[in-house]
């Protein structure tokens, strides 16, 4: 079915390491929050309920990881073949990012042995916003599991397995493009409901539509990012022909984007707040220079094709999206009682553990099992270093 | 085929932005909560208020809170705001030299803080397992533990601050006023206002409570009218001269109005109760999602067309059907590359 091979290489490797022992110190701070409750590690508090946890490692960590959406909707809905050796990598990194925000969320919510109920049709509550996130989003999470099951098939022989696999992957392809299309959107829906907590800058009823755009060129930009470090890290070969046309997308997407943002807030009345010089107007206009800035490089066939230049590039798209979606989750949040909030140490570690978990799983996946194409692999022999 | 496959995209692109773009409009097919038949609550008249704290007292006991203290003793009761200990509090307005009761300019008032029981509730609606409530008759907004997952989305969504989270607790509650429905239950009202010496915190189904309210709105200020006690029903009147009324029940209309509202002889602004639009924010948020959910027609659509393309696109890749399939991919990568677009 595919050519991927895995990469085999020593497993103990200075990164690796590293990880490791941020996940350990995650790991105390999280055993400290289920003994003594969320407030003995988070600055979390009654005005901002939600913070970096539901906003890095749900709302800005799942959109990092839509590289399997958007590639699993380039090749196999619009049909673009040749992007196929590009698959396999960006969904391993979607299936850990979106377990480890599924993961995140048991530590974030309070009463956790009641989240069955989120599945009892007498329980839900269909009008809840939130209620089709979580329903997305976990079903999403055992659909790329299944989704990238053929590389287990592949790696165990499991041949019967493989086979009823084979049968119904199609519709596993398509749940894996029309969950995220659905929930990324909600997750814009979701902070409609703050109401006037909520800066103008950020709250309009377009957020859906900007939500479900963020997560189309953060998810492109995230592919050219993983492709980019892990064709160095790993010495595959040259990509930067393909993670260029990625690129193009990406700029004719935040093209539409920023007309659709810039176009929302000058009708609603908004852009003289932009230009206020208050603190929320530098963000927006960050987030959006960002963006900008991004679309820039892309847009120019000579500078995309610069592998250094695409990869600045993808870092900014991936910066000014992150921000966009801090802005509406915390920064342009504002419950207006006096409140305050900026994570805690222990908040930001249980964070870093998550995405060292990420990164360790990562590079685990990659050389046990086959994830990159053997056709990626440089003809001569080089032993893997980091 | 070709181009059969590119209007079926044109058609879900189309179909999915008008779903998104088309929402505020299409608000009306959500069914707006209407005040239940039975709506029971509370109209607190600032003016009335003498600030004695009973209502605070008699609320920590009714539902067994803790006392929360500034003091390290923990001797008395003195929280400064709503919290996971506190239901029901009474706060101070102060300007100037604060001489004079019920004036804006150098001048006093109080104000009741606690749930307002809307009658379209944003917690109720955001809440994923339907873990809060709205009662179809008496309209209490109640909250069940056993079912609560913790999310935290109607702190969120409460646009009065009022839900609030215990968080130095390892399995934590949401806390929020429930209206005392475990009294109403046997009978009784909400023990706030039983205890209200003035009548200030007043009892009763809404619909008499606004009647009440409007009665107290056409008062001549300076002359002394009847003003019943504890609730509607009670019989129990004190006699008060009638203050210059703020022309406005907050709550009436307020996000779809709530069952818990306020007279006051001093602008609510000053009480921390924002000026809000009659519609909610609710309804603005699942108007999209019911655009675009509503009976997952849409979505089911979307998941039928996906499947045709991925079915038609991965067909030509599989090693049975077409061997050469991925060389020709990995020949078509190379030949890209050099053409450099």
């Amino acid at each position: 079915m595919s050519d991927a091979k895995p990469l085999g290489g020593r497993i103990l490797t200075p990164t690796f390491l590293v990880c490791l022992l941020v996940i350990g110190v995650a790991g105390y701070y999280t055993y400290k929050r289920f003994l003594l409750g969320i407030g003995a590690v988070a600055n979390l508090n009654d005005g901002f309920p939600w913070g970096l946890w539901i906003s890095y490692d749900v709302v800005v960590g799942s959109a990092f990881a839509c590289g399997g959406y958007v590639m699993a909707l380039m090749v196999y809905v619009f049909n673009g073949g040749r992007f196929h050796p590009l698959v396999r990598p960006a969904l391993l990194a979607s299936m850990f990012g979106y377990s480890l925000a599924g993961v995140s969320v048991l530590v974030d919510i309070g009463r956790y042995f009641n989240v069955y109920n989120l599945y009892l049709p007498w329980q839900i509550n269909l009008h809840s916003v939130m209620l089709e996130v979580a329903l997305c989003i976990t079903t999403y999470v055992f659909v790329m599991w299944l989704e990238f099951a053929p590389a287990f098939v592949e790696k165990w022989k499991l041949k019967k397995f493989g086979a009823v696999l084979d049968k119904v992957v199609f519709v596993l392809i398509a749940l894996g493009v029309l969950l995220p299309t659905m929930h990324q959107s909600s997750l814009g829906t979701m902070m409609l409901m703050a109401g006037y907590k909520l800066s103008p800058l950020w709250h309009t009823s377009t957020l859906p539509l900007l939500f479900l755009f963020t997560a189309l060129f953060m998810g492109f930009a995230m592919v050219i990012f993983e492709g980019t470090l892990s064709g160095r890290v790993y010495r595959l070969e040259d990509e930067t022909h393909l993670l260029a046309k990625i690129g193009k997308i990406i700029a004719y997407l935040i093209g539409v984007y920023l007309i659709l943002r810039l176009q929302n807030i000058f009708v609603r009345g908004a852009m003289p707040e932009a230009f206020s010089g208050s603190f929320l107007g530098y963000m927006f206009l960050l987030e959006n220079a960002l963006l900008l800035g991004g679309m820039f490089i892309l847009a120019y066939p000579g500078y995309r094709h610069s592998p250094r230049l695409l990869f600045i590039a993808a870092v900014l798209v991936l910066c000014g999206g992150a921000l966009f979606r801090f802005n509406t989750y915390i920064i342009g949040y504002n419950p207006g009682t006096g409140w305050k909030y900026f994570p805690s140490i222990g908040e930001q570690m249980i964070t870093y553990g998550l995405i060292a978990l990420e990164i360790a799983g990562y590079m685990l996946f990659v050389k046990f099992f086959p994830v990159f194409s053997a056709g990626h692999k440089s003809a001569a022999p080089i032993p893997v270093k980091e | 085929m070709k181009m059969k496959r590119r209007d079926l995209l044109k058609g879900m692109a189309g179909g999915l932005a008008l779903a998104v773009l088309d929402a505020p409009g299409k608000s009306e097919a959500r069914t707006i909560q209407a005040l239940p038949p039975e709506a029971l609550g509370i109209l607190y008249d600032s003016t009335l208020c003498v600030g004695c704290n009973a209502c605070m007292a008699a609320c920590k006991e009714a539902n067994h809170m803790p006392v929360e203290s500034g003091s390290a003793e923990q001797i008395w009761d003195n929280p400064i705001d709503l919290s996971a200990k506190t239901l029901n509090i009474i706060k101070k307005y102060e300007n100037g030299t604060a001489a004079t009761k019920d004036v804006e300019t150098d001048g006093y008032a109080f104000i009741k803080r606690q749930c307002l029981h809307c009658v379209d509730p944003s917690c109720v609606t955001a809440c994923p397992v339907s873990a809060l409530t709205k009662d179809k008759e008496n309209g209490i907004v109640s909250y069940d533990k056993d079912v609560c997952i913790g999310c935290r989305y109607c702190q969120i969504a409460c646009p009065y601050h009022i839900p609030k989270f215990e968080w130095d607790v390892a399995y934590p509650e949401i806390v929020k006023c429930q209206l005392c429905s475990h009294l109403i239950e046997q009978g009784g009202i909400s023990a706030c206002c039983s205890v209200c010496p003035t009548g200030a915190s007043l009892f009763g189904r809404v619909e008499d409570l606004i009647e009440e309210a409007r009665r107290r709105l056409q008062m001549t200020p300076g002359k002394t009218y009847a003003f019943p006690v504890s609730s509607m029903d009670s019989g129990k009147t004190h006699n008060f001269t009638a203050p210059k009324y703020i022309r406005h029940i907050y709550g009436q209309e307020e996000l779809g109005g709530t069952q818990v509202m306020y007279l006051s002889a001093v602008p609510f602004e000053n009480f921390g109760l924002d000026a809000f639009p009659k519609e909610s924010f609710v309804s603005m948020s699942s108007g999209i999602q019911y655009a675009i959910y509503k009976g997952m027609v849409y979505p089911l659509v979307v998941l039928a067309a996906l499947m045709f393309m991925v079915k038609k696109n991965k067909h030509g890749e599989t090693p049975d059907a077409n061997p050469p399939a991925p060389r020709q991919d990995q020949a078509l990568l190379t030949q890209r590359g050099e053409d450099n677009e």
